[in-house]
């Protein structure tokens, strides 16, 4: 937060954004990708054995590990016949200049919090099924993103490493046997998700919109905005992360150009995940 | 099952689907800050204050080419049904951002090098839509303060209850309901300044919901601009404010 690079700031700031401005009229970006081009998303899962689930995602550089842990506890008492899941994120020290040690910023807190919405409003994790006793013993999924290199665009890549960690990862079996919950040794079932969840995130520059931006391209949009998709298209979540104006008709452009994203990105998850899981 | 819209197309508390609850708006209701405001949408209850532009404290946080704008959104541990944890949830540093980004938008903070200017939003009884009245109010304090901004901000929320698209969710409907999508809006401009959404609508149906929420929105500002006009006593069809 309190470091600065050169060309973030004042004139050298402008004249970044102007070039990268001209290059997006050009249908081209700085690093030599189309305006609604992604960066090469990489899979790979099961990389902590002690977690329940775990995946590393890749999209460019920017590095993502997820980790899920699984344990038994009561439910919420108004919601007793549901599982209960949490999701965290930090950013860690070793992953940018830009990150400090210490509790959680307000960046770390706006991440983990928009995770949690793309995965909670859309339903994505099947919650009715968690329960082992209605009202009394639940599964508690804990869902920790890890930032663990940072080139642009947080959002989209948590939200695309929590999704591979839950698909990639199981639950221990439990039976009730005299009232008791004991676990099943040896055995584990998958953790049911009902959708996808894709998140989306757009960037704007005057009337140009670009998808999956870069730090040289965050620090000069004008404003930017993630939405998250369930399978079905249906926008579950929305945050404007950014201070400036958003023009309601670009607003409108932008979550139809997220649509169609997101479809494309859930795609290239499931493929990379199939091909991940192989070598699990 | 809450049912949430009734057989006549009514919503839990009479209102139709495009209708406000009732809003109360005063300026400068505190005695000390440099600017403040009062509000009331339904049972939602708020005060905001605004001090600055003043010097930067801890000064190694100074701009040399703009103010920095500080926001915090903080409810009260008697606001809500039960009682809130004192100090700053994860949402509330949350709000405490998107807040301070809608607000940075509209204020001319490059009038104010090395200056610091500080918005407090004190929820003190939560009813649904706290953080679009809470920016309502912060705008109207930012401009009771005589802080020169692009626009004066406004927002409300809308929702989606029983399938239906509607206006200014109140605290049942946000539980109950579908979606919420709180919405602030430099009104004049026609952009958008903060938008969230939580829970599940269709592009169409977020379409619909921003046209109903920039109408809303234009009427919150009006709102704003009397209780300006009550503030410093200027008749109405007078001066500019």
């Amino acid at each position: 937060m309190s470091y600065t690079a050169i060309g973030e700031r004042g004139y050298a700031a402008k004249i970044t954004r102007n070039r990268i401005y001209e290059l997006l009229r050009e249908g081209r970006r700085i690093d030599g990708r189309e305006p609604l081009e992604y960066r090469r998303i990489t899979v790979k899962t099961g990389v902590v054995e002690k977690a329940d689930g775990s995946a590393i995602v890749s999209l460019g550089s920017t590095k993502i590990l997820t980790g899920v842990k699984v344990e038994v506890g009561s439910p919420y008492p108004d919601r007793p016949n549901e599982g209960v899941f949490t999701v965290n994120a930090e950013l860690l020290p070793l992953a940018s200049k830009s990150f400090e040690a210490g509790p959680p910023d307000e960046r770390a807190v706006e991440l983990s919090r928009v995770v949690d919405r793309c995965l909670r409003e859309s339903h994505a994790i099947d919650l009715e099924s968690l329960a082992i006793v209605k009202g009394e013993k639940v599964y508690m999924i804990y869902i920790d993103c890890y930032v663990l290199d940072y080139d642009g665009n947080y959002f989209d890549t948590s939200v695309l490493s929590a999704v591979a960690a839950l698909m990639s990862g199981s639950l221990p079996k439990y039976r009730v046997a005299d009232g008791k919950v004991e676990k099943v040794e040896g055995e584990r079932i998958p953790i049911p998700l009902k959708t996808i969840p894709v998140s989306v995130t757009i960037g704007l520059i005057k009337d140009m919109l670009l998808v999956d931006p870069i730090p040289i391209e965050e620090n000069v949009v004008d404003t930017s905005i993630i939405a998250g998709y369930t399978s079905d298209s249906v926008v579950a979540a929305l945050q404007k992360n950014t201070p400036g104006f958003m023009p309601v008709d670009l607003l409108k452009k932008a979550l139809e150009i997220g649509k169609l994203k997101s479809q494309e990105l859930r795609g290239k998850l499931l493929e990379s995940l199939g091909h991940a899981l192989e070598k699990q | 099952m809450v049912r949430l819209i009734d057989e006549n197309g009514l919503r839990i508390d009479g209102r139709r689907p495009d209708q406000l609850r009732p809003i109360k708006m005063e300026a400068g209701v505190l005695e000390k800050s440099d600017g403040s405001a009062y509000i009331e949408v339904g049972g939602t209850r708020i005060y905001a204050a605004v001090f600055g532009p003043r010097e930067v404290h801890p000064k190694h946080l100074e701009l040399p080419d703009r103010a920095v704008l500080n926001c915090r959104y903080h409810m009260a541990s008697f606001s809500v049904d039960e009682r809130k944890p004192l100090g700053m949830t994860r949402r509330e540093i949350e709000l405490s951002k998107v807040l301070r980004e809608a607000l940075e938008t509209v204020v001319f903070l490059e009038e104010f090098p090395r200056m610091m200017i500080d918005v407090f939003v004190e929820v003190v009884q939560a009813d649904g839509g706290t953080r679009t009245a809470g920016i309502t109010a912060a705008s109207l304090a930012l401009a009771d303060a005589g802080i020169p901004m692009a626009d004066m901000v406004a927002a409300t929320a809308v929702g989606k209850v029983d399938g239906v698209i509607v206006l200014d969710i109140n605290e049942a409907e946000d539980k109950y309901g579908q979606a919420d999508m709180p919405v602030a809006m430099a009104p004049r401009l026609g952009s958008i300044v903060l938008l969230q959404l939580n829970g599940m609508m269709t592009t169409e149906e977020i379409e619909k919901g921003l046209d109903m929420a920039g109408n809303a929105i234009k009427h919150i500002q009006q709102l704003q601009i009397e209780a300006l006009r009550r503030r410093y006593h200027i008749e109405a069809g007078g001066e500019e404010v």
